[in-house]
């Protein structure tokens, strides 16, 4: 009895001691092995009368059940210790940057323009584009701008030859839209622009998103509202006031300006108007049947005002320290 | 159009201030540009004459004047100003006065003399820039009377940016016209007496294009003082216009067309020889304007001539030599309507823009061409005296003025209100136009037949409009709906959501978005930059070898004269620019058209460009640093095109080094190029490294195919490497073509992995390692399968040359 104790108080003391894995199973065999001091005591057993045998063998069972236990219990703390010291050794600084690719960025002008068209893809406006290199027919002509028209000295044109410009506008995609599809349609052209000015306001090339509207039932309130309701969207302004003013446009009547309220002031964002019957008529659609309302509007004005930059240059110089900012 | 407010309210006075009547024109469609103070405010100061002077006692440079404000006493002032003499009239600020910049003029002591005022130099009262002394004011100029009154200073300057349409406002008649429609305020008509006729000459005038010139008025005015002085209203008003004071008969007529807005032009009859004639230039006839331009001149324009030659370009601008001059003193005076048609794109065709042509091709009230030489006649017989003979007038027939139709149904159609019809009758009685209110027609705008006009339903709401002969910009309904909506105001007009029937649109799934391209490139780290379409010649030559670009006819600068044929000008004209700031490390691309010439016009091409520069990763802890090569941008061009698989074939590109430069092909087309900037155009353009340059056409690059899914293997494939020693200089792809020829239907993928050269590998070859997957959709490859298709793989790459690696 008094054996068996003292058994278990020195392996559970010599278990305690260990700190490998390997050692503590060699320690085992000292105690559960072949020539293991609880082996020796169950071979022991037959020593004993039949009467004494089962009582001593339970008690011998019982040791070894707890030897087993705590043979494990220090089993498991091991595999635990050794983990840990695993993983403070493989602790990374987790501070330090992070390893591979940056990343670049869009202009500021696609990213007005995606804006833009995504504003006007969700009232349903498709998207068209047109050659940069222009008739004047589509340029001038097709929009009620004949040759010799105070207007055309309005748009300080470059010109490739005498029957080709660099489009003044967007308005041609109009044109050229229209002559292959029939109303009612609804239509965006966003694009590059030339005209023949540079200052710190002005740039030889802009760009421009043209809108247009033809339906049986479209009117000058409408584009009133429409407008209104883009540059409240765009700008996230409920509150922006939108002031329409007549002005004049060959391819439009009534044709208005439209101001935007900035800063306490009125700052010009942009050209509308009712399609033209004479343009109508050039692509032969109905102006009985069919109204239509088209707008511009500067896509770089619209990225200056959104985003704060103060000089157009900025936006065609190609500096890394410019065109981050908008990333 | 510049004027002065003052001068608008002696026709037309509103109880508006000037903001209020600024804003009204502006929201008339008249946008006033600028409007500004003829002078900053300043109280106080009045003309005063100069009666005595006397040197300072205790200073040199100072005078003490004695100077009558039109006062009992004059004032004792001391003034250092060395223009100062007995008997001029200046300005004089008393006591008390306030001066602009808050200067405050007090009663003080100037080296023991006590000075009662300051005597002033425009510049002190701000009306000038810089002065030298004291601001002389004429003899005549009222002593007492304060400065602002004597100058009618307290005046304010407009300026309207006019629409084309709009001549009828470059006249002060117009205007006054406008502003009495917009706020209903009564129009003072200009009292113009028909001069009488004390001459009984006449001089002979013909009219050889009546459709060019349907109205000329011509008048001999003898015995003129043309050196007489231009009257001070007259000079004020002109200089408040923005033109200079000429001479007492050039005032004259440029004072009428800014009243009445018609253009005139005065001749002095000694230098005419025989009578006048409007017609057409000849081919070749020379002629030299006013300003010294010598025209030759074609039958295109018009021109006034008289026997011998031609005198002036009808409309636009007189010619040398037959003018008005001080010494003049017999007159011919011009009043014409020249037809706009005649007018339009002359001048800006001979680099031109006068006040003359500017209201000709727009369109000048013809029913006031006879007035306005009546009323130049009598500023003349005013000023500079004479005597005058009957009008030499030679009519033809005008434009015409049709009665246009609107219909009330159209109005509210258009504008999306309805106007009523008491509204309509008001806004055209406003406008000043004739028109009717006609119960039994309602044709349309124009077009149809007029049988088929008088079928329609009558209503009574329509209206027939006869425009004025002061407006070029109405013929038809829309027109006149403009004029409605504008006087309206569209302020007035609500800004209403459509109503519209909903459909979806097209949505292609075979085309890439644009927006996924621009992404795939910026999580790339390329920054997208948009640069000029327009370039530099040589550099189209140099970089794209492009003899023939698209060349301006007007660029707007020498080194952008051509249209780009690619995008590499613009990224290496930006890498540059940010390489001189000190960016080491520079990734670009634009998307953009680019043009070349083409048998029936031009060619417009879309595509992307890149440009990489500078180390393959932003300098870190993490990975050894090195150069962005050929082989990261071939793989960012991949990452583009993906899934489609692209081929780069061996060419030569002007721009790229030679040996690292492909040709991009996708499919069967040529798509594009890479490569390595040339090394002579990295020196040349002072670059530290190479950089690495690919572009692409966007069509391609947008056209991909919607995905089909094809049955997953449901055995695993089989590896097997191939290692082969071959030549330096043949090409991966060349092995690779020949093995996929050469494969078995079950030979997956054929890849290279792993390329070696050093030690082991004899100099003048390289070791490549290939992976090949074999693999069955429907059993396990046995090797007895396997072996015989790598074998067969293996005597491919050995007819190259290739020698098989252990």
């Amino acid at each position: 009895m008094q054996e068996l104790q003292q058994i278990l108080d020195q392996a559970l003391q010599q278990f305690a001691a260990i700190g490998d894995e390997a050692e503590l199973e060699q320690v085992k065999a000292r105690y559960l092995g072949k020539e293991g001091s609880l082996t020796g005591l169950l071979k022991g057993l037959g020593k004993l009368s039949a009467e004494e045998r089962p009582a001593a063998g339970a008690r011998i069972n019982q040791v070894k059940q707890a030897i087993e236990a705590a043979l494990q219990q220090r089993r498991d703390a091991l595999q635990q210790n050794k983990l840990a010291q695993q993983l403070a050794a493989e602790a990374l600084d987790v501070t330090l940057p992070g390893r591979g690719m940056g990343s670049g960025g869009l202009h500021p002008v696609t990213r007005t323009l995606e804006r833009i068209e995504q504003l006007f893809h969700s009232l349903g406006f498709a998207t068209a584009s047109g050659p940069e290199i222009e008739s004047d027919f589509y340029n001038f002509t097709a929009l009620n701008i004949p040759e010799n028209h105070p207007a055309r000295a309005m748009h300080d044109t470059f010109y490739i030859d005498p029957r080709h410009v660099l489009r003044t506008h967007t308005s041609p995609v109009q044109v050229r839209y229209m002559e292959s599809n029939p109303p009612p349609l609804k239509i965006i052209s966003p694009g590059r622009v030339y005209r023949f000015d540079s200052d710190a306001t002005h740039s030889p090339m802009f760009h421009q998103v043209e809108g247009l509207w033809v339906d049986e039932a479209v009117s000058f309130a409408n584009l009133k509202g429409v407008v209104q309701n883009f540059l409240q969207r765009f700008f996230e302004r409920d509150d922006l006031q939108v002031r329409f003013r007549p002005s004049f446009f060959p391819f439009t009547e009534p044709s208005a300006e439209m101001d935007m309220s900035w800063n306490g002031g009125w700052l010009e964002i942009g050209g509308c108007g009712m399609v033209h019957p004479n343009v109508l008529k050039h692509v032969n659609i109905d102006s009985e049947k069919y109204l239509g309302f088209a707008f511009g509007l500067g896509v770089e004005r619209l990225a200056m005002l959104r985003y704060g930059v103060n000089d157009l240059r900025q936006f065609y110089e190609s500096d890394l320290r410019f065109l981050k900012q908008f990333n | 159009m510049k004027f002065s407010e003052k001068w608008l309210r002696t026709w037309v006075n509103p109880t508006l201030s000037s903001d209020e009547l600024g804003h009204a024109l502006t929201m008339a469609g008249l946008e006033v540009e600028a409007q500004e103070a003829v002078a900053p405010a300043f109280d106080n100061v009045v003309v005063a004459e100069v009666l005595d002077v006397v040197k300072h006692p205790n200073a040199d440079r100072l005078n003490v004047c004695q100077v009558n404000v039109g006062e009992a006493s004059p004032l004792t002032i001391v003034c250092g100003a060395a223009n100062v003499a007995v008997g001029v009239k200046v300005p004089c600020a008393r006591i008390g006065a306030v001066l602009p910049g808050n200067f405050i003029i007090k009663q003080a002591k100037v080296r023991n003399v006590e000075s009662f005022g300051m005597l002033c130099s425009d510049k002190e009262l701000g009306l000038a820039e810089t002065s030298e002394g004291l601001w002389l004011l004429p003899s005549d100029a009222p002593v007492g009377k304060t400065l602002r009154e004597y100058l009618e200073l307290d005046d304010t300057l407009f300026t309207l940016k006019l629409t084309p349409n709009r001549s009828d406002c470059s006249g002060m008649v117009g205007i006054a016209r406008e502003v009495s429609a917009l706020t209903g305020c009564a129009l003072k008509p200009l009292d113009i007496q028909t001069q009488p006729v004390t001459l009984s000459e006449q001089l002979p005038v013909h009219v050889a294009d009546a459709q060019g010139c349907p109205l000329y008025c011509g008048r001999l005015v003898r015995g003129v003082n043309a050196a007489a002085a231009t009257p001070a209203w007259m000079l004020r008003r002109l200089e408040r216009s923005g033109l200079r004071g000429i001479s007492a008969v050039v005032d004259i007529t440029n004072y009428v067309m800014l009243e009445m807005g018609q253009p005139m032009h005065a001749f002095d009859l000694a230098r005419l020889s025989g009578g006048i004639t409007v017609r057409r230039a000849r081919k070749g006839e020379e002629l030299t304007l006013l300003n010294e331009q010598e025209l030759m001149l074609d039958e295109d324009v018009l021109v006034i001539a008289d026997d011998t030659k031609a005198l002036a370009l009808a409309g636009i601008m007189g010619g040398q030599g037959s003018g008005v001059e001080t010494t003049t003193c017999d007159v011919f005076l011009e009043s014409a309507f020249f037809h706009p048609d005649a007018i339009a794109g002359r001048a800006r065709r001979f680099g031109l823009a006068t006040d003359s042509s500017f209201r000709f091709e727009r369109g000048v009230d013809f029913a006031a061409t006879r007035q306005a030489m009546e009323r130049a006649t009598q500023l003349l017989l005013e000023i500079c005296g004479g005597s005058t003979g009957a009008i030499s007038e030679v009519r033809g027939s005008m434009p015409a003025r049709h009665a246009i139709a609107l219909r009330r149904s159209r109005v509210e159609r258009v504008l999306g209100i309805a106007l009523d019809n008491n509204q309509i009758a008001d806004l055209f009685t406003r406008l000043r136009f004739e028109f009717t209110v006609n119960p039994h027609l309602n044709p349309p705008p124009e077009g149809e037949e007029a049988d088929a006009a008088s079928a329609r339903p009558l209503l009574d709401d329509d209206y027939r409009v006869t425009p004025p002969s002061f407006r070029f910009d109405l013929s038809i309904e829309a027109d006149l709906i403009e004029e409605l909506a504008r006087l309206y105001g569209y302020d007035n007009i609500p800004a209403l959501a459509p109503q519209a029937v909903l459909t979806m649109l097209p949505c292609s799934e075979t085309q890439r978005p644009l927006s996924r391209i621009q992404q795939t490139l910026v999580a790339r780290e390329y920054q997208e930059i948009v640069s000029y379409a327009f370039v530099d010649a040589q550099i189209e030559r140099e970089l794209c070898g492009n003899l023939q670009p698209v060349a301006l006819q007007n660029p707007i600068a020498s080194n952008l004269a051509v249209m780009r044929s690619s995008l590499i000008a613009g990224l290496v004209g930006a890498l540059r620019f940010n390489l001189n700031r000190k960016q080491a490390r520079v990734r670009l691309f634009e998307i953009g058209a680019c043009f070349a010439k083409a048998d029936d016009g031009y060619v417009q091409t879309q595509r992307l460009s890149g440009l990489a520069y500078g180390a393959a990763l932003t300098e870190q802890w993490g990975t050894a640093g090195r150069a962005v090569d050929f082989y990261d941008v071939k793989a960012d061009v991949e990452a583009l095109f993906a899934p489609q698989v692209l081929r780069f074939v061996v060419a030569a590109h002007p721009a790229l080094h030679p040996g690292r430069c492909a040709q991009i092909h996708c499919g069967e087309q040529a798509v594009g190029w890479i490569g390595e900037l040339h090394p002579q155009w990295q020196q040349q353009y002072d670059m530290a490294q190479s950089a690495v340059w690919f572009e692409v056409e966007l069509g391609a690059l947008t056209r991909t195919t919607v995905p089909r899914m094809s049955e997953i293997a449901k055995f695993l494939p089989v590896r097997r490497d191939l290692a082969v020693l071959v030549d330096e200089p043949v090409a991966v792809q060349t092995l690779l073509d020949a093995m996929r020829q050469a494969a078995a239907p079950y030979v997956g993928e054929i890849a290279l992995f792993d390329v070696y050269r050093g030690k082991g590998v004899e100099q003048g070859k390289k070791s490549l390692a290939f992976r090949v997957l074999l693999q069955d959709t429907h059993k396990t490859l046995t090797d007895s399968e396997i072996e015989p298709s790598i074998a067969q793989l293996v005597a491919v790459l050995q007819k190259l040359g290739a020698q098989l690696r252990m």
